[in-house]
């Protein structure tokens, strides 16, 4: 075909070992900690409910952390734009504390 | 700043224009921004959950003895209990987890996708992209069965009371739909339906974006543009729809 002759000359590097070995160890981090999560809901009992519920918040925190910092490379840009994306997320928590604050205060069913 | 290129003058801003101040192209930026409103609506969803949740009675017996019904909001592992080709074993959690487990490994292989694109390694974009697709695709499959069982229906029923026809009458009850609800109280079951199905439609579009890229890798669209940005920009939505499920996975199903 014609349009042959135009295909750019392409070089292909290999593969970044180091980089490759952080992101598998990103991967297993996510598993240990969901492994760990799981552990928690069948050993420590339901009696312990305020515990529970702060470990698994605390857990699912650091997992998010590390898909958005490590998967999706936010800890790596610019500063600037790492705390574009990160300050207006005070807003969810602020939707969080209020509106539970008002369901716990409030039981209307 | 630190970013700023050689070909910032000394004395002016990197907002003057002429570099990139975030250091990312404007399609990257705008998929950034995307998903910040899309996690926004995602929190709108869980957080109101929470809301209905807490206003609920709260189960407080022994929950070896937990059965169901609509007095009290139910334990989430008395409900997704089933495992295909298991039936009749209580194993809680178990399938949620396998999900949980697929979902995060489509999120590797997505990230090693790009990985490969940055080195402009067709092949490996090719490889990758495909085993990011057939996760999404089994995750997909997954929900589908859970989503039938829970709609089927536990082996025994439920005594609910519904409005019908003027006047209170007592039914046993199979499975949940919208407007009915063997586990708990019916915005359980409606929560259930909204917070995985928006999920669930993310994924679905995820798994289109990605055949899409997949496509134009393979046809040589990126090798031609000379980079592979775009399997970066959809890898960003797809962690991202990793992310939510983490979400969900705690605030609906363990806690």
């Amino acid at each position: 075909m014609a349009h042959h002759a135009h295909e750019p000359q392409v070089t292909v590097l290999p593969p970044d070992k180091a980089k490759i070995k952080k992101l598998w160890t990103v991967a297993l981090y996510l598993l240990v900690i969901t492994i760990f999560e799981f552990i928690i809901a069948f050993t420590v009992p339901h009696e312990y409910k305020q515990l529970r519920v702060w470990v698994f918040v605390a857990l699912t925190i650091v997992k998010a952390a590390y898909i958005v910092g490590e998967f999706m490379h936010l800890r790596h840009e610019v500063k600037v734009l790492f705390w574009s994306i990160l300050i207006p997320t005070i807003f969810i928590v602020w939707m969080l504390v209020a509106f539970v604050y008002e369901g716990i205060k409030m039981p209307v069913f | 700043m630190a970013h700023s290129t050689a070909t910032a003058v000394t004395g002016k801003s990197v907002w003057d224009g002429g570099t990139s101040p975030m250091g990312a192209s404007y399609g990257k930026l705008m998929m950034w921004f995307f998903l910040l409103s899309d996690a926004f609506t995602f929190s709108g969803l869980l957080i109101t959950y929470g809301l209905v949740r807490s206003s609920h009675q709260a189960y407080d017996g022994l929950v070896s003895a937990f059965k169901f019904s609509t007095e009290y909001w139910p334990v989430p592992e008395k409900v997704f209990e089933a495992v295909p080709f298991l039936h009749g074993y209580e194993l809680p959690l178990v399938f949620v987890g396998i999900m949980t487990f697929i979902l995060i490994m489509s999120s590797v292989t997505m990230v090693l996708a790009v990985e490969a694109g940055h080195r402009m390694d067709r092949k490996a974009v090719e490889k990758w992209m495909l085993w990011t697709i057939i996760g999404g695709i089994t995750f997909l499959s997954c929900q589908a069965w859970e989503w039938t069982h829970f709609i089927v229906g536990a082996d025994a029923p439920t005594l609910v009371k519904d409005f019908v026809n003027g006047q209170w009458v007592t039914k046993e009850v199979y499975g949940a739909n919208l407007h009915i609800n063997q586990y708990g109280p019916q915005p359980f079951a409606d929560f259930f339906f909204f917070i995985t199905g928006f999920h669930g439609f993310h994924v679905f579009s995820g798994v289109l974006l990605n055949f899409l890229i997949y496509y134009n890798t393979v046809t040589g669209v990126y090798e031609r543009r000379g980079h592979y940005e775009m399997v970066e920009k959809v890898g960003l939505y797809w962690h991202f729809v990793d992310l939510v499920w983490v979400f969900v996975f705690t605030f609906f199903y363990l806690v």
